[in-house]
């Protein structure tokens, strides 16, 4: 459990700054071995130092490294940063010269684990580590870092402390029933008490669904005939060439998949085949693959052709999400006009080459979702499936002692399900303990932190 | 040579020293007054809330209390019975005369059982191991196991406003020297206290100011054995009075003299926080006008009316004031005036579940010497310690049962695995599924463990096993049997004033409607006990909570199955808390479920524990 492990903590992307990190008790001795410039193990507790790194002679990359000293720190162990400059696969170099130095590579989540094992954060604080890990637009990062303060596990607290209350007095007057000047609980003074705990965990359990649009993205499909643009529209929107474009029908039979962050939402875009009735198999199973998409996507994005009248397949298509959040783009605007729009709603006019209509395109997309009006300060959610089910689950045991009280059950069996909706709001907190509960959060973690 | 000495005759006494000589053991009660076995020092009452329910098991195991109580009992009730099944418990008034008398009856007509009027000066122990006591008088007396009831009389002092004088309850010999002895032996003594309100001559009160509180018109018995001895119609009566604005000035204004705030400086014990002294309550919860109280009869015999309520260690020119106070005790006369208690006790944490001490081999303890308050606390514990002795005699595992199976067990556990800070008083809010340690199946849940080890006769166990047969027979009736929605049936039902059916319905499903008591089905099946008609009655409504109940109780019970190695070493866990280590090297739990439960132990710790158990706790023995 005590020994330095290390890890890559930042993306495996180009361009970036690369941040080796180590954590553990020799962390700060064996980032020393390699490190050529002040004595680590002498400088001045957090401080960052410059020098290189070195395999025995040969350099491998100039470097900034951070010093930070057991208790002060993310694990509460001695922590190193090593952020090396150069490319990635510098970074991949650094670090089998750790892993050779005494170094463990860290397991998914370990660094999280080890600051939870350490006292250093609660299980609330811990999935929102997680949460900034994966968090890949600036409305969710500004979330996430909201939870890491406390808020929800405070509004939560909040909400276990009111359950409490009622418990403890249903005990009291349980255990000294002779006692005629306690307030004696009847299910009357409770069931109001019930349905307003019920209501607030209905408000963190809708902020959640609602963040989890925004934590996760919005899953977007492009659909249209073959050739009508889709793959332009999608780099457009990527602003890097992922989908294959050509302009043979057909083409792209495989959905591209890329996400984009506009204004703060963050959209999974699905590009599709194009849809036109064929008699090419391979074609077909891409069609249906791409009628398919329509019903499990959360916004699609149809596009027709300004050139060409609308055709059957369209109309079908039209018909098809016309109960979704949709928006029509009509493109090749700079071609002639040969289609009736008068029918249709929320089109965005739009020429890929001359490269109208796609700041449109995400004014509406920016709308459609509405994000300004969520103020993310107040926002108290939960991030992870396992803390939105057990919220979930404590609804429906507040839920099952309302419906017990008006069963005329007695106050002790209403109580039974009272219990054991404080039991799931602690298990949301780390207060109960339940056995494989540590595994299945940690394992979660991205590598890094 | 004693096969168990059992020292002190308490409630625990009795009950260890009965289990012993019934499971064939040659048993040797030593008292320090004959006349104080099974003596009741404090409310003349058995039972209550959780208490009761304990009676009850105590009696399912082959213990004694339940019969002795329902011999010596004046007035019963039923608590909580306007409550569900789970909370209900009984609560008797119990005469102080007829108790002691009945229960010493008991004893010197039981076999293998000697009573001996003596007091222990010292354990003799070799090797850790315990082989009798060294008495006062200097005589040593050989046994293979000791059971220490010694209650309130380690080193006890009475504490009335600035006095104290080392004494036991109605001024006995108090033992001077065990204490220091099991301090020496490797024992944590610790302080504990607790108090008795004053005792009033019933003739000097003016009962036309009081409200009477009389018991249950249904008839009722701790004793599975179900013989009534009281009179149902002519039960003696208690009487609810209140504190006065009077009584708080009082109080307030000699607030000094009392032992607790000041009378006394050098208090150590530790007072139980359910069973506040009257000064405790008007200074925390300053808000409340008034304090209830009761006037409890100790005895159909004597006069004594005891205070319930009203314990105190003020002065006794302030007692006579403070109850002048109160209404219809204006001129009331003291019997006995209140005093609070100083003893001492030993850690709980420094025994194994079995109540066999981890520093002594063959030796127990039970009853307030652990830590607990109360008869039934402490008779329960008597049992337990008795029957595991025995059991340890004949090389048998020791009788532990599970928080899910008793309140005893709970007790135990909480004892073992918590311990305590102030004086252990049973609540049902302590116990996790209350829902299956009900009143009604105590039979049901410890009759075969009481059998199987020996104290429960051939006849008391087949009245129970034909009372499963008939509750199993009784439900299989109610699943066959329909109601069919013709207009008799329908009629039937609107009779009963619950929805009539389109579907037919069998009288099990029926009895599943709130509204419908088994009462009103009885002319639909045959003849059942009404124990038999209750039972099944909670069973068939409750169906849902109870399976729940099951459930959780068994992930629970997994969790107690997973046993920790006895011989595992903390200080190999990296990273356990230094509190969470240095708490598991005490109480060395046995099992992953018992750590969970010690306070100062975090999930975190817990993890680390099952880690290192699962990968390297067979690499470090090798």
């Amino acid at each position: 459990m005590n020994d330095t492990i290390c890890a890559i903590s930042t993306p495996l992307a180009p361009g970036a700054i690369s941040i080796i990190r180590m954590s553990g008790s020799e962390a700060i001795s064996i980032a020393n071995k390699v490190f050529i410039g002040k004595n680590l193990e002498k400088v001045n507790d957090h401080t960052i130092n410059y020098g290189h790194v070195y395999d025995g002679d040969e350099l491998i990359d100039e470097v900034m490294v951070s010093v930070m000293r057991e208790p002060n720190t993310y694990t509460r162990e001695d922590i190193i940063e090593i952020n090396a400059h150069g490319s990635v696969a510098s970074a991949k170099r650094i670090l089998t010269l750790l892993l050779k130095s005494g170094c463990r590579l860290a397991n998914p989540g370990e660094f999280t684990e080890r600051a939870f094992i350490n006292g250093r954060i609660d299980l609330v604080e811990a999935e929102s580590v997680m949460d900034i890990i994966d968090s890949k637009s600036e409305k969710s990062l500004s979330m996430a870092v909201n939870q890491l303060s406390g808020s929800t596990s405070n509004k939560i607290k909040d909400i276990r402390k009111k359950i409490s209350d009622i418990e403890s007095n249903i005990e009291v007057n349980i255990d000294f029933p002779e006692y005629d000047d306690i307030t004696v609980l009847s299910n009357e003074i409770i069931k109001p008490k019930l349905v307003e705990i019920s209501d607030e965990l209905h408000t963190l359990l809708n902020n959640s669904k609602d963040s989890k649009i925004i934590k996760d993205g919005i899953d977007t499909v492009i659909i249209g005939k073959p050739n009508v643009g889709k793959s332009s529209i999608l780099n457009k929107l990527l602003e890097e060439d992922k989908a294959i474009v050509t302009d043979i029908p057909g083409t792209t039979r495989d959905i591209v998949e890329g996400s984009v962050d506009i204004n703060g939402i963050r959209l999974n875009l699905i590009d599709t085949a194009g849809i036109r009735y064929t008699d090419d198999v391979v074609e077909s199973i891409g069609v249906k693959k791409s009628l398919d998409l329509i019903d499990k996507a959360s916004l699609i994005i149809f596009v027709l052709n300004n050139n060409t009248e609308i055709t059957k397949e369209e109309l079908d298509i039209l018909n098809k999400i016309k109960d979704k959040n949709y928006i029509i783009i009509v493109n090749k605007i700079d071609l002639e006009k040969k289609i009736d729009d008068s029918n249709l709603n929320n089109v965005v006019y739009m020429s890929t080459i001359n490269n109208i209509g796609i700041d449109q395109l995400k004014d509406i997309i920016t709308k459609m979702y509405e994000l300004d009006k969520i103020n993310i300060k107040d926002f108290n959610y939960l991030s992870s499936a396992r803390s939105i089910s057990l919220i979930e689950k404590a609804i429906i045991s507040i839920d099952k002692s309302i419906k017990a009280i008006e069963e005329g059950m007695p106050i002790d069996i209403v109580e039974v399900e009272i219990n054991e909706a404080s039991e799931y709001l602690g298990d949301i907190l780390g207060i109960n303990y339940k056995e494989d509960l540590f595994d299945q959060l940690f394992s979660n973690f991205c590598l890094g932190k | 040579m004693y096969d168990v000495i059992v020292i002190g005759g308490g409630h625990a006494g009795c009950e260890a020293a009965l289990a012993s000589a019934r499971m064939n053991h040659k048993t040797l009660l030593v008292t320090g007054n004959i006349n104080n076995i099974a003596d009741m020092p404090c409310n003349p009452s058995i039972g209550g809330s959780a208490k009761g329910i304990i009676v009850r098991e105590i009696d399912a195991l082959g213990g004694e209390m339940g019969r002795n109580a329902d011999k010596s009992l004046f007035q019963m009730k039923m608590l909580n019975s306007s409550k569900g099944p789970a909370v209900r418990s009984l609560r008797a008034q119990a005469d102080k005369i007829t108790y002691p008398k009945e229960m010493l009856k008991t004893l010197k007509s039981t076999n293998n059982l000697e009573i001996l009027e003596a007091m222990v000066k010292e354990l003799i122990v070799e090797n850790n191991k315990v082989k009798g006591v060294i008495l006062e008088d200097g005589n040593k007396i050989k046994s293979k196991t000791v059971i220490m009831t010694t209650g309130t009389y380690l080193k006890s002092d009475i504490l009335v406003g600035s006095t104290r004088i080392r004494k036991g309850p109605h001024g006995e010999q108090t033992s001077n020297y065990l204490s220091d002895n099991l301090k020496k032996l490797g024992f944590n003594i610790k302080r504990l206290k607790t108090g008795t309100p004053p005792r009033i001559d019933k003739s000097s009160i003016d009962f036309s100011k009081t409200r009477v509180e009389t018991g249950d018109d249904t008839p009722y018995t701790f004793s599975f054995d179900n013989n009534i001895y009281y009179n149902v119609n002519n039960q003696v009566p208690c009487h609810l009075i209140y504190t006065t604005e009077n009584t708080h000035k009082i109080i307030k204004d000699n607030l000094n003299k009392s032992s607790m705030y000041g009378g006394l400086d050098d208090i150590k014990g530790v007072g139980p926080r359910y069973c506040p002294s009257i000064e405790d309550k008007i200074v925390r919860f300053s808000d409340k006008e008034r304090h209830q109280l009761f006037l409890e009869p100790e005895s159909i015999y004597y006069d004594d009316i005891y205070l319930q309520g009203f314990s105190t260690s003020m002065p006794v020119d302030v007692q006579e004031k403070m109850v002048h106070s109160l209404p219809g005790l204006e001129n009331a006369k003291i019997l006995k005036y209140a005093y609070a208690i100083e003893y001492d006790a030993i850690d709980s944490r420094q025994l194994n579940l079995s109540l066999e001490t981890k520093v002594i081999e063959n030796l127990y303890t039970a009853g307030q010497i652990n830590g607990t308050s109360g008869y039934e606390e402490a008779a329960c514990q008597g049992l337990i310690a008795g029957i595991n002795a025995s059991l340890k005699l004949k090389g048998k595992d020791p009788l532990i049962l599970k928080r899910s199976e008793a309140y005893i067990g709970v007790l135990i556990d909480d004892l073992i695995t918590k311990g305590i800070m102030d004086p252990y008083r049973m609540l049902t809010s302590r116990a996790e599924y209350r829902l299956l340690l009900r009143n009604d199946n105590a039979d049901m849940r410890l009759t075969e463990y009481g059998y199987q080890i020996g104290l429960i006769s051939d006849l008391k166990y087949k009245k129970f096993v034909d009372k499963k047969e008939s509750i199993d027979r009784l439900i299989n009736e109610l699943k066959i049997k329909k109601i069919i929605p013709n207009s008799l049936g329908n009629n039937f039902l609107r009779e009963m004033n619950t929805t009539e059916i389109k579907d037919s319905i069998t009288l099990y499903d029926l009895l599943k409607r709130p509204e419908i008591k088994i009462d009103y089905l009885k002319d639909l099946f045959g003849k059942y006990s009404k124990d038999v008609l209750e039972q099944v009655e909670i069973s068939v409504k409750y169906e849902g909570y109870i399976k729940k109940a099951l459930k959780d109780a068994e992930k629970f019970n997994e969790l107690d199955s997973k046993k920790i190695p006895s011989d595992i070493d903390y200080s190999k866990i990296k990273n356990l808390a230094s509190e969470a280590r240095q708490k598991l090297e005490n109480i060395r739990p046995t099992s992953i479920g018992q750590a969970m439960r010690i306070s100062g132990v975090n999930p975190v710790d817990i993890s680390l524990i099952m880690v290192y158990i699962k990968k390297e706790y067979f690499y470090d023995r090798k």
